[in-house]
């Protein structure tokens, strides 16, 4: 059977082949670049699409139905509409940094898809500190946030700014406390060693309570962190006219929508390849005929499931919570979510020492 | 001991309360009959419903011998807050040589009206009323400009 891995290393031998090292090498940069710019931006698409789609049939309407067969192409429309749009500056802005916030916060968003395995063998990078590489360059995007509300020079996208900012800072806590469970039990924090470690069985199900417990604080951060409702403060519609990005148009609110929906698909992919597996089919130890049956739905299909359940869960959260207020933000991380994580990560060393897992 | 047990009691029953509202959307999720939209362009003429009681436009209801209940009382004029009805009235002498005021014309300025109600409220005889037909869209400014009592129309004579 041929699997993805087989047609890389195919492109690889071919272009090792036919160029000199160096310029092969290049070549190969430029391809993974648009490979994951391709992925980036039709995942965006499909993002928005279902999120609209989805959003209709939880409030009992029908969504986007006009362009397209189902509205379909209603995304795609949107994208060449907001392509088409002018961008425009405000007077007083500070106009460098107004123009490089939504730059940055999209180079960010491509930057944390480097060490991600999307099937056997698929990786860009195969960093042995992938989960540390991720949590880092994903809490940079609050910088990009940060700027261009205050870069604006509207008191409203400043608010935005700062609540993101508070917001985003106090979330990695317990995100990385949850994910330091995880790396606890696996002993690595390559992304690839992390799957490999759950070939017989996903760390949800073999790490017992604390596994379930970090999975549902991660899940809450992640949604959090990617500045979605019900924390998705630093929009906030009603009190602060859209946020951070009240003064961008045309293409450079599209960077940011973007960036969104990059950050929310990142922090998906992260926690099913912590929690879930990534790649890796559902095996149970013992069982070789099912094991050896569920090896043949290839590692892509596994993977882009369970992302995709992963997001459908945060589509759920968000149109079915009202948003919170700040201050009962700040209190939920920092009275609940923050010492359930660190007893739990005791509770995971524990387990982990005592060899209880699976 | 109370913190500690409210502590805790707050987490399950958040847990409780999310599980509620996801399970809530998630119903309506499975269910897409349950869809309030109307597909209104689509629909119309055919699905499409309005309520009864929907502020349209002011009606006057006639019935088979085109005779109204209109007295030309005027208190639907007065009670309109914009001014958005003129009644018409005239004297007029019966065959038993009475003289009677009767309507001429009962003026409604469509593009004035708030759809309140006040002066089907005001109405001591029920001769207006509400209708639910809401597509008043016109490019010309004359269409908004409506004669409600047909011509021709008599008052209907009282039931004995």
């Amino acid at each position: 059977m041929i699997s993805l891995s087989d047609i890389t290393q195919w492109i690889h031998k071919m272009l090792f082949q036919y160029l000199n090292g160096t310029v092969a090498y290049g070549a190969e940069l430029v391809l993974a670049g648009v490979a994951v710019i391709a992925l980036v931006v039709a995942m965006a698409i499909i993002m928005v699409y279902a999120e609209r789609k989805f959003a209709g049939f939880f409030q009992m309407r029908w969504g986007p139905n006009r362009v397209g067969k189902w509205g379909t192409l209603q995304a795609i429309a949107d994208t060449v509409k907001l392509m088409l749009k002018e961008c425009i500056t405000p007077n007083n802005a500070d106009k460098p940094m107004f123009k490089l916030a939504p730059i940055i916060i999209t180079v960010v968003g491509f930057l944390a898809l480097a060490p991600f395995a999307f099937a056997k063998g698929i990786v860009l990078w195969d960093m042995n500190i992938g989960v540390f590489y991720v949590t880092a360059i994903s809490s940079l995007s609050v910088i990009g946030i940060l700027m261009g509300g205050w870069a604006s020079n509207n008191k409203y996208s400043l608010l935005g700014a700062l609540r993101s900012g508070a917001q985003i800072v106090s979330y990695e806590l317990s995100a990385g406390l949850s994910i330091a469970a995880i790396i606890v039990m696996s002993g690595s924090m390559s992304l690839n060693d992390i799957i490999l470690a759950q070939t017989d069985g996903w760390w949800i199900l073999r790490g017992h309570i604390p596994a379930i417990i970090a999975f549902v604080i991660s899940i809450i951060a992640s949604t959090a962190e990617a500045n979605r409702s019900p924390f998705d403060l630093a929009e906030g519609e009603q009190e602060l006219t859209g946020g951070y990005h009240t003064e961008y148009s045309g293409i450079q609110f599209a960077l940011f929508f973007l960036a969104e929906y990059t950050t929310m698909f990142i922090l998906a992919m992260l926690n099913i390849t912590l929690f879930l597996g990534g790649w890796m089919p559902f095996h149970i130890p013992g069982l070789t005929v099912f094991n050896h049956i569920m090896d043949f739905i290839p590692g892509i299909v596994w993977f882009f499931g369970k992302t995709f359940f992963i997001l459908f869960l945060m589509i759920w959260f968000r149109w079915t919570f009202p948003r919170m207020r700040i201050d009962k933000l700040l209190k939920l991380e920092w009275k609940y979510l923050l010492p359930i994580s660190i007893v739990n990560l005791l509770f995971a060393a524990f387990i982990t020492l005592m060899g209880w897992h699976f | 001991m109370r913190s500690i047990y409210k502590y805790f009691y707050d987490i399950f029953h958040g847990f409780y309360s999310l599980w509620t509202g996801m399970m809530t959307t998630g119903y309506y999720l499975v269910h897409p009959k349950k869809i309030l939209t109307q597909e209104y362009p689509d629909n119309r003429g055919t699905t499409l419903y309005i309520a009864e009681r929907f502020h349209g436009e002011v009606v006057m209801p006639h019935d088979e011998n085109n005779e109204h209940r209109c007295t030309a009382c005027s208190l639907c004029q007065m009670s309109c807050p914009n001014g958005s009805i003129e009644v018409k009235s005239e004297m007029i002498e019966t065959p038993e040589g009475k003289k009677k005021k009767v309507l001429k014309q009962w003026i409604y300025h469509i593009d004035l009206c708030t759809f309140c109600g006040s002066c089907i409220d005001a109405c001591p005889s029920d001769a207006i009323r509400m209708s639910n037909e809401f597509e008043h869209a016109s490019y010309t400014k004359d269409a908004f400009l409506k004669v409600l009592n047909k011509p021709g129309s008599k008052l209907k004579s009282k039931e004995k």
